[in-house]
């Protein structure tokens, strides 16, 4: 009986040992959330509940933004149609726990990368694609022209769970100014009270300021006050524990940018082909092997900018043309007077 | 031997089945947990919270920790069901009086009420309130007094706060009051059962508990004054009352909406308390000599109580949960600070929720386990 029990014991062990090495091999190549991706055919992707430039619905509910575009690439490059994406609009509540339960598995909702974010809950920020910062808006007729003018007393509007949230206190602290704080779940309540004259200010992102200000009774009103009173780097955001998911998201932005800088568009991609820059031909996969590395085909990189178009065309087409912020300010490339800047695609 | 395996066979099934499943559940969030880099403890709560909360009924702000972030939410949330309980009885017990009013304006328009407010879904009333006639209130500077000292804003609702001198000599004569008015109480009791004589106990206990408070301030030296709220300048267009107390509008609109929609629930249930009490009873009574009042009084409200207990806990329990909307409309409840903000700054998804849950479960057990003593206390007592 008991020598039974030993063999019995011994094979299951053997079967284990053999099955980890087979799914180990595989696991290189493919990660689970791209199999899944694959065999579902679209990326499963949480955006804002409506954040014109970013992420915003239409009527006819299609998706456009810059954090619409992450995704879109994602799904260029992973399915070969930059339309076979699943929006999941999501509160600034919902966001990670949506993500780390595995309901969607890119994250690009105008989400600020912070320490403990990326090292404490599960969580990897994958790049930045919008240099931001926090401002206050008030209204035109308050007279109000800068942070300085605040006093004790001041009521602000917000969202809950939000960097945001901190970087009040952290601000009005230091100025030692008593202000009250009014936290709502949704972005568009918190437009409907500052709206209606429940808060002095209203403070968030700058982007989402401008980008909310398009949706006020009367936009020429207020004002976005000059000071800027934190950092904000937004970006895409994976679950931690798929490093070849989180590759294959971060270049696909990567691609974006620097597609960007060698002045690659969704126009001329099939003419870069032939170009004599091997920078450039890596880009649109005349040269090198570089899907091979994710499990993807070489054309993958091609596909983003065809479909996509590069960061320069999304900001243009999302941000700029839309009268949201037509100055591009830090988010210029590097070699015009920006901070984007990506490591090379080699 | 078989009779008693018989017995144990299912409970044992099912004991095993409630373990495998609540096993299962804990395992595999675990091993998740474990893939996904989460760690798993309730230690943050000892943590700096470091976000304000606008407000609070004890000392609060960003320097204090998670734990006492949640005594916040937790404290906001006893408010507003405290007080909606208060409201929603009263309003509830008048109308469903009133719906039973031979008159024929009072008895419609209870009905209306009735029908209009229970039939509109609870989230939608509380937007109602708080966005449509929040909009309709005045700015700071616009805002007309009320007699004088309350002044109602789009930013909340400013009351004077009270000052007062020698507090504890004011408040022993309260005291003082009620023990006078139980020893009455019992005294008349004992009166009646050896004399049959009443004595008019409820117009005692009034005057003591107005002369008592009353002698405090012309001889025991009590004074009060008021501190008027004082529009202040912020900016051009921008003001704000400082002084005196300041309710916020978020919370108006919560108490208001939670109140009128459960009014109705308990309005019901009172009149089918009423109802359900037989007429001969109310016949009965009155054919033995007894005066109105105490008809009312003696036979038909001790047996309505009984019939308009039960519902009307579990009315008092949807309250205490329907409160947790206040999220939508920015009231720091439970749910906005705990299961809102608190999560999200710590990620800490599964410590908070069931933290918050088993809040819920709590406070709603603790009224369910109160309003049974209440009903066991009036239920007919066999002999």
């Amino acid at each position: 009986m008991f020598k039974y029990v030993k063999q019995l014991t011994s094979l299951v062990a053997m079967v284990a040992v053999l099955f980890t090495f087979t799914t180990e091999s595989m696991a290189a190549k493919k990660s689970k959330t791209l199999k899944n991706t694959q065999k579902k055919g679209f990326v499963r992707c949480g955006v804002s509940q409506g954040l014109p430039g970013f992420s915003n619905a239409d009527a006819a509910g299609n998706w456009t933004g810059i954090d619409v575009d992450v995704c879109r690439a994602v799904a260029a490059a992973v399915l070969g149609d930059a339309n076979k994406v699943k929006f999941t609009p999501l509160s600034a509540k919902e966001r990670f726990t949506a993500l780390t339960s595995g309901e969607i598995d890119i994250l690009s909702r105008n989400t600020t990368w912070t320490l403990s974010r990326d090292a404490d809950i599960g969580l990897t920020f994958v790049g930045v694609n919008f240099y931001d910062g926090q401002g206050f808006m008030v209204r035109k007729s308050s007279g109000i022209t800068s942070t300085s003018q605040f006093k004790d007393g001041i009521s602000a509007c917000t969202n809950i769970g939000t960097t945001t949230e901190l970087n009040m206190r952290d601000f009005f602290n230091s100025k030692g100014i008593k202000y009250e704080p009014v936290a709502f779940e949704k972005a568009d309540e918190v437009v409907a009270a500052y709206d209606a004259g429940r808060c002095d200010t209203y403070t968030t992102d700058k982007s989402g300021l401008a980008a909310q200000r398009t949706k006020m009774s009367n936009p020429d009103e207020h004002i976005v006050l000059p000071e800027t009173v934190s950092k904000e780097p937004l970006g895409p955001v994976v679950r931690q524990g798929d490093s070849v998911w989180e590759d294959i998201v971060r270049w696909s932005l990567n691609t974006m940018i620097e597609a960007e800088e060698y002045g690659i568009t969704s126009a001329n991609a099939d003419m870069m082909k032939t170009s004599d820059n091997p920078a450039i031909k890596r880009l649109v996969g005349a040269e090198g092997e570089l899907g091979a590395a994710f499990g993807l085909d070489n054309d993958w990189s091609l596909r983003i900018i065809k479909q996509v178009g590069n960061y320069g065309e999304s900001y243009k087409r999302n941000i700029a043309d839309t009268g949201i912020l037509p100055d591009r300010g830090p988010n210029e490339l590097w070699t015009k007077g920006g901070i984007l800047y990506v490591p090379p695609a080699r | 031997m078989n009779f008693k395996l018989k017995d144990i066979v299912p409970q044992l099934i099912t004991v095993t089945a409630v373990v495998l499943v609540f096993g299962f559940f804990t395992y595999n969030a675990q091993i998740n947990m474990e893939n996904r880099g989460i760690d798993f403890g309730y230690g943050f709560l000892s943590q700096e919270s470091s976000f304000d909360v606008q407000f609070s009924l004890i000392e609060y702000d960003g320097s204090h920790s998670y734990f006492r972030a949640y005594l916040v939410g937790l404290l906001n949330t006893i408010l507003v069901s405290v007080i909606g309980i208060i409201i929603a009885t009263i309003l509830g017990v008048i109308v469903g009086v009133a719906r039973l009013s031979p008159n024929y304006l009072i008895n419609k328009f209870a009905a209306f009420y009735v029908e209009f407010f229970r039939n509109i879904p609870l989230l939608l009333q509380i937007f109602f309130w708080y966005f449509a006639a929040l909009r309709a209130l005045p700015l700071p500077q616009d805002a007309e007094a009320i007699f004088g000292v309350f002044f109602l804003t789009i930013k909340g609702l400013y009351v004077p706060a009270f000052i007062w001198q020698n507090f504890s000599v004011f408040f022993y004569s309260i005291v003082a009051a009620i023990i006078a008015i139980i020893v009455i109480r019992i005294y008349a009791k004992r009166v009646q059962e050896n004399q049959g004589k009443q004595i008019p106990v409820f117009l005692i206990s009034i005057g003591l508990i107005f002369i008592l408070p009353l002698l405090s301030f012309l001889i025991g030296g009590v004074g009060i004054s008021f501190e008027v709220p004082v529009l202040k300048q912020l900016a051009t267009t921008s003001f704000i009352y400082e002084g005196g107390v300041s309710l916020p509008p978020e919370l108006i609109a919560l108490t208001l909406s939670l109140s009128l929609y459960t009014a109705t629930f308990i309005a019901e249930c009172v009149r089918a308390g009423i109802q359900g009490v037989g007429k001969g009873q109310k016949e009965a009574a009155a054919s033995i000599g007894l005066t109105p009042n105490q008809v009312l009084k003696l036979v038909i409200m001790p047996q309505a109580l009984r019939i308009i207990i039960p519902p009307t806990t579990n009315q008092y329990l949807n309250l205490t949960k329907n409160s947790s909307l206040a999220a939508a409309i920015a009231y720091p409840d439970l749910v906005l600070v705990f299961a809102g903000t608190a999560l999200m700054q710590t990620g800490k998804a599964i410590e908070i929720v069931s933290i918050t849950m088993f809040t819920y479960l709590t406070l709603s057990i603790s009224i369910s386990l109160l309003m049974n003593w209440y009903n066991k206390k009036i239920a007919i007592q066999e002999k």
